[in-house]
């Protein structure tokens, strides 16, 4: 193995070496976006992490104390400080945090979760690379999803403060509703640039006044 | 497209969901006992109903789980819904599913009765192979 841990000049070379998987989209997302109506950004590198652990389970019970709570049902989200916990399945969370969070930049949530789990079944994974994160806000912003997710967005129905898994655009995404008007989209990083295009192109017509 | 109530989620579009052909076929308890034609049977042969079918989906873009639905194969009628490991429900004492759009609520209410089957069984009966357990 060659020394690649050597230096803390080499860890700070590396991060800055870092690449988002929408970067390149970034100056197209600047342009796109619509000040006061829609507005998209990626807000890259957040530190995420897969937990698995069935739901009532004494493993369950300690990682809930270090994430505080482990949301209980489709769609629910549990939050404590600036970390949260989604929903994937009945024994599958996201954890979703700042990007400091990350044990490589001195956080320790990742460690803890490892610790809380121990050598009992279940799963503490760094997902911090599969998904990136984009950031949808504006009044218009429930519009553009509602031309690719079949999911009934309507505030009455979808509230802000909850994450469901499902399609946008015909690709698996996660889509967390963080504010009345503010959505957060976490595509898996492959389809980073797929989604931000389309996004890009759903954005457009609000740029030019309604047609009667 | 299907709305399929997952269990867990609620109801989705059926793009969300993959299929996992007909529930309820035993794997052989002793398949080395089991002659080729058994075998062959238990690995390649399964119903193909006109009407009412138990089959296997799983929520692949949602929560991942798997699930047993009855599906009308005539009408794509779901009659019902109910979790991997119990058995058929009477499919006469049909649950109605949800109509309208993908929603963001679990719905209890497409949930099928977990009470054995009586009058379907009939159907199923056929394709378990000798020494095969339910």
């Amino acid at each position: 193995m060659a020394e690649t841990a050597a230096s803390p000049t080499s860890a700070d070379k590396n991060l800055a070496a870092r690449v988002s998987p929408a970067k390149q989209l970034a100056e197209a997302f600047a342009a796109g976006s619509l000040a006061g109506t829609v507005e998209l950004s990626e807000v890259p590198f957040l530190t995420m992490v897969g937990l698995r652990a069935d739901a009532g389970s004494e493993t369950a019970t300690r990682l809930a104390a270090v994430t505080g709570g482990l949301p209980a049902g489709s769609g629910s989200v549990a939050t404590k400080g600036d970390a949260s916990v989604l929903w994937l399945g009945p024994s599958e969370f996201l954890v979703v945090a700042p990007t400091e969070a990350h044990e490589s930049l001195g956080g320790d949530l990742i460690p803890a979760l490892r610790e809380a789990l121990g050598g009992d079944s279940g799963q503490v994974v760094d997902l911090s690379a599969n998904r990136t994160t984009f950031e949808l806000t504006g009044p218009r912003a429930r519009a553009v999803l509602e031309k690719g997710c079949s999911l009934d967005l309507h505030p009455r129905v979808f509230k802000a403060g909850t994450a469901f898994s499902t399609e946008i655009a015909n690709i698996p995404a996660i889509l967390w509703k963080t504010g009345e008007e503010s959505f957060r989209i976490f595509p898996r990083a492959s389809f980073a640039e797929f989604l931000g295009r389309w996004l890009l192109d759903a954005m457009r017509e609000y740029a030019s006044p309604e047609v009667p | 497209m299907l709305l399929i109530p997952c269990p867990n989620c609620g109801p989705r579009d059926e793009t969300e969901f993959h299929y996992g052909g007909q529930a309820h076929v035993p794997y052989p308890e002793n398949p080395n006992e089991l002659t080729d034609t058994e075998w062959s049977r238990y690995l390649f042969y399964r119903e193909n109903p006109k009407g009412i079918f138990a089959e296997r989906w799983v929520h692949s873009t949602g929560c991942r789980q798997w699930f047993n639905m009855l599906r009308d194969t005539v009408s794509y009628d779901i009659k019902a819904v109910y979790k991997m490991g119990t058995p058929r429900p009477d499919s006469s004492s049909r649950a109605t599913p949800e109509t309208g759009t993908a929603s963001t609520g679990p719905d209890s209410t497409t949930t099928g009765s977990a009470a054995p089957s009586t009058s379907t069984t009939s159907i199923l009966s056929t394709t378990a192979p000798e020494g095969a357990t339910k």
